[in-house]
């Protein structure tokens, strides 16, 4: 055989016998070898050859040196089946022949690898005893895995089939119980808040704050009085907190009760404000004076009204004097103010102790008020003041007088500015009355002269009732006073000792006198012989007389025209007059009141073409006048109507002069 | 307060006027003349219409101020006077 062999292509393989020899690798390599190469051989003959036999020989470096002799020495190789690994001298005792003897046969197997199946034959007692569990828990089951069982008792476990033979593990640990912690806390505080941002609220704010501002100011100039008024004012305002208090609803209420009336009252209102008697161009000359409103005030009711005055900034607010005129009836009196606005109630009250006689409104200062009253007192009230009481009275002065007030009257305020007026009364006296500070000082203008008739001797004693006065609109110092005589005195007030002028008006009381608001020379009279006299006071002699059927009660001229005038008589009548138009007769003779009630007032509103007239049962009526009763002068084509007071003095002196 | 008491018991009084209602200023009426359920259904309404009513005329100028507040419907007219805090509602038959 040719020995050839691969250059470093020993292998040491696992063979069944290895019985070798420092040679017998390379034999065993050959041999091993050889098959490969027979294998290739047929691949690559011709090359191998060349390559084989092209090498030398290379000797490994721990190859044995051995001699030629020892080279050609046959060494025979044998192939067995022995495990090499196997004991070969395995000996044991016999106890037969008492002595150690060796085994001849030993156990030549090796075991390279083991593996436990884990089939169990079906016939086993195994086998049996899992089929039987398996039929049992098949039972409930289907009946395809019983099918399945003694086919494969063992895999019914491994569910995975796969070439890896895949093992789930599984290991179940102790799980701790799961227990709930939980906290609650105390929610926040919540509150909801809503608020809308306007204009005005920014705007309420900032005056908020300029009050504040202004209030912390003060309070640092003046510490110490306020820290008492705080406290009181502390405690007030705890006191009201607490009360469901509706007081603060005076001035809602008193709106509600005007808007009320003004419904109940809405043609009336409608009226007053609009209507204009379209029959007055049928009527030629005549007028008529249509009803308004009717104030009443249940507990006036057994008195008459004594007095009635317009307030000359407020035109629709007036006052009522309530008293008797009946010298045996004297019981109360009443002051009232009513507002056109509401009728059926009236918006201040207060309750005197005697008859009202007079009234009068101060005319700047319209809260003042001054009242004559039937036993000689004079009152001044103060209406932004909430009191029954007056702010002055006279009753604990001296200067009182000693008989009814029939006539009160404010004049401008003196030097000192202090507020006056002045009074004349059944006992003959003007006297001025003067505000100074908290009380009332009078001051005796002038004594009136005694009538005629009286004896001499009782001249002192007896004295002259004057039972009207007016003064004079321009000339403020100018004064007239009615007698109950029937007597009107002119006076001054610079002159204390005299009268400047007397006229024989009537021949019984003078009811009322009043200068004419225009003409600086006309005044109007009248007086219980149902005469009405228009004079110049220039002339001793009336300018006009006019005879109404009952005694006259009041005459009052308008405020709108200087030749129209009205007067009540004590047959429930009024009578308007216009001079210009008709110089003989009334325009407007009208009952307004039903019978057996006198009529003893009357008053033109400063303003409205309205008059109101008192009657002796406590009422007030208001008419409104007719357009034929307000005329002015028709203007002439192209011309402008000149209009104001030099119109009114113009008309007069017309008048006057086509008289004399 | 008397004199507030007088005022209403008067504007009760008066023809035509069928009741009265004071609410406070949460919408409550406090002091009414007509029967619960109809003073808490007329407050709660008219108290919003006039917040609003307010609302608009302060808007408008922050300085004007709302008097009153007047409905006149077919039947009868409703009539507001707002306060500061309270708010007085009355109800009158206005044709009698």
């Amino acid at each position: 055989m040719s020995v050839s062999y691969k250059v470093g292509t020993v292998k040491s393989k696992q063979s069944p016998n290895v019985n070798t020899q420092p040679k017998a690798p390379v034999v065993k390599g050959v041999k091993t070898t050889g098959k490969k190469k027979d294998e290739e051989e047929g691949i690559d003959t011709a090359d191998g050859e060349e390559w084989m036999q092209g090498k030398t020989l290379v000797k490994p470096p721990d190859q044995l040196d051995l001699t030629e002799e020892e080279l050609k020495e046959e060494i025979t190789r044998v192939l067995t089946a022995n495990n090499p690994n196997a004991p070969q001298n395995v000996v044991r005792y016999s106890f037969k022949e008492g002595c150690y003897k060796t085994i001849v046969f030993v156990d030549q197997m090796a075991i390279h690898f083991e593996l436990e199946g884990n089939l169990v034959h079906k016939e086993s007692d195994e086998g049996r005893r899992l089929m039987a569990k398996h039929t049992e828990r098949e039972d409930c089951g289907g009946d395809e895995r019983l099918e399945n069982v003694p086919i494969k008792p063992g895999k019914r476990e491994q569910k995975v089939t796969n070439q890896f033979n895949f093992i789930d593990r599984a290991s179940q640990t102790l799980n701790n119980l799961p227990r709930e912690i939980s906290c609650q806390t105390e929610p926040p505080p919540r509150a909801n808040f809503s608020a809308t941002a306007n204009q005005w609220e920014i705007y309420d704010f900032y005056v908020e704050e300029l009050q504040r501002r202004e209030k912390s100011k003060e309070k640092q100039e003046s510490q110490f009085p306020n820290k008492e008024e705080d406290r009181s004012k502390k405690k007030m305002i705890q006191a009201e907190a607490q009360s469901d208090d509706i007081s603060q609803l005076a001035k809602p209420a008193k709106i509600i009760e005007r808007m009320v009336n003004q419904n109940i009252f809405d043609e009336v209102a409608q009226d007053f404000m609009y209507f204009e008697d379209a029959a007055d161009e049928f009527r030629g000359e005549k007028g008529t004076l249509l009803p308004l409103w009717k104030f009443q005030y249940d507990k006036a009711k057994g008195l008459s009204v004594t007095a009635l005055c317009w307030n000359h900034i407020y035109s629709d607010l007036f006052a009522v004097g309530l008293g008797s005129y009946e010298f045996t009836q004297q019981e109360r009196g009443m002051l009232l103010f009513y507002t056109l606005k509401n009728p059926s109630f009236p918006e201040f009250i207060f309750n005197t102790d005697s008859g009202v006689m007079c009234v009068d409104i101060h005319e700047q200062l319209s809260y003042l008020v001054a009242v004559g009253l039937y036993d000689g007192c004079v009152s001044v009230y103060d209406l932004r003041k909430k009191s029954d009481q007056p702010m002055y009275n006279s009753i604990a002065s001296s200067g009182k007088h000693t008989g009814a007030v029939w006539q009160v009257k404010w004049q401008k305020d003196d030097l000192d500015s202090n507020h006056n007026f002045f009074s004349v009364s059944t006992d003959g006296r003007v006297v001025s009355w003067t505000l100074v500070k908290h009380e009332i000082v009078f001051t005796d203008i002038i004594k009136l002269p005694p009538v005629d008739k009286v004896p001499d001797d009782l001249k002192n004693v007896v004295a002259t009732a004057g039972t009207s006065l007016d003064f004079h609109k321009q000339k403020d110092h100018h004064f007239l006073v009615g007698t109950e005589a029937g007597k009107i005195h002119k006076g001054s007030k610079y002159y204390s000792s005299k009268f400047l002028e007397m006229y024989d008006a009537h021949f019984m009381t003078v009811s009322c006198v009043r200068w004419n608001p225009f003409h600086p020379n006309v005044f109007i009279s009248c007086g219980w012989d149902w005469m009405v006299k228009i004079w110049d006071h220039t002339i001793n002699s009336p300018v006009f007389t006019f005879e109404l059927k009952s005694s006259v009660t009041d005459v009052a001229w308008s405020p709108y025209s200087s030749t129209v005038f009205a007067a009540v008589t004590a047959d429930g009548k009024v009578h308007v007059f216009d001079l210009s138009i008709n110089k003989y007769e009334a325009l407007c003779q009208q009952k307004v009141v039903s019978k057996k009630t006198r009529l003893l007032h009357i008053e033109f509103n400063p303003v409205h073409p309205i008059i109101i007239v008192g009657d002796d049962r406590g009422r007030v009526i208001s008419l409104k006048l007719s357009p034929n009763l307000r005329k002015k002068p028709k203007e002439k084509k192209g011309q402008e109507l000149p209009k104001g007071p030099e119109v009114e003095i113009a008309k007069m002196e017309q008048l006057l002069s086509s008289l004399r | 307060m008397a004199e507030v008491e007088d005022t209403l018991k008067r504007i009760q009084a008066q023809h035509g006027v069928i009741g009265t209602i004071v609410v406070n200023g949460e919408g409550i009426p406090i002091r009414t003349t007509l029967d619960n359920s109809t003073s808490v259904q007329y407050a709660g309404l008219l108290h919003q219409l006039t917040m609003k009513a307010r609302s608009a005329v302060r808007d408008i100028d922050p300085q004007n101020e709302l008097t009153f507040l007047r409905i006149r419907s077919k039947k009868h007219e409703i009539m507001v006077a707002p306060d500061k805090e309270y708010l007085l509602i009355a109800i009158q038959n206005p044709s009698e």
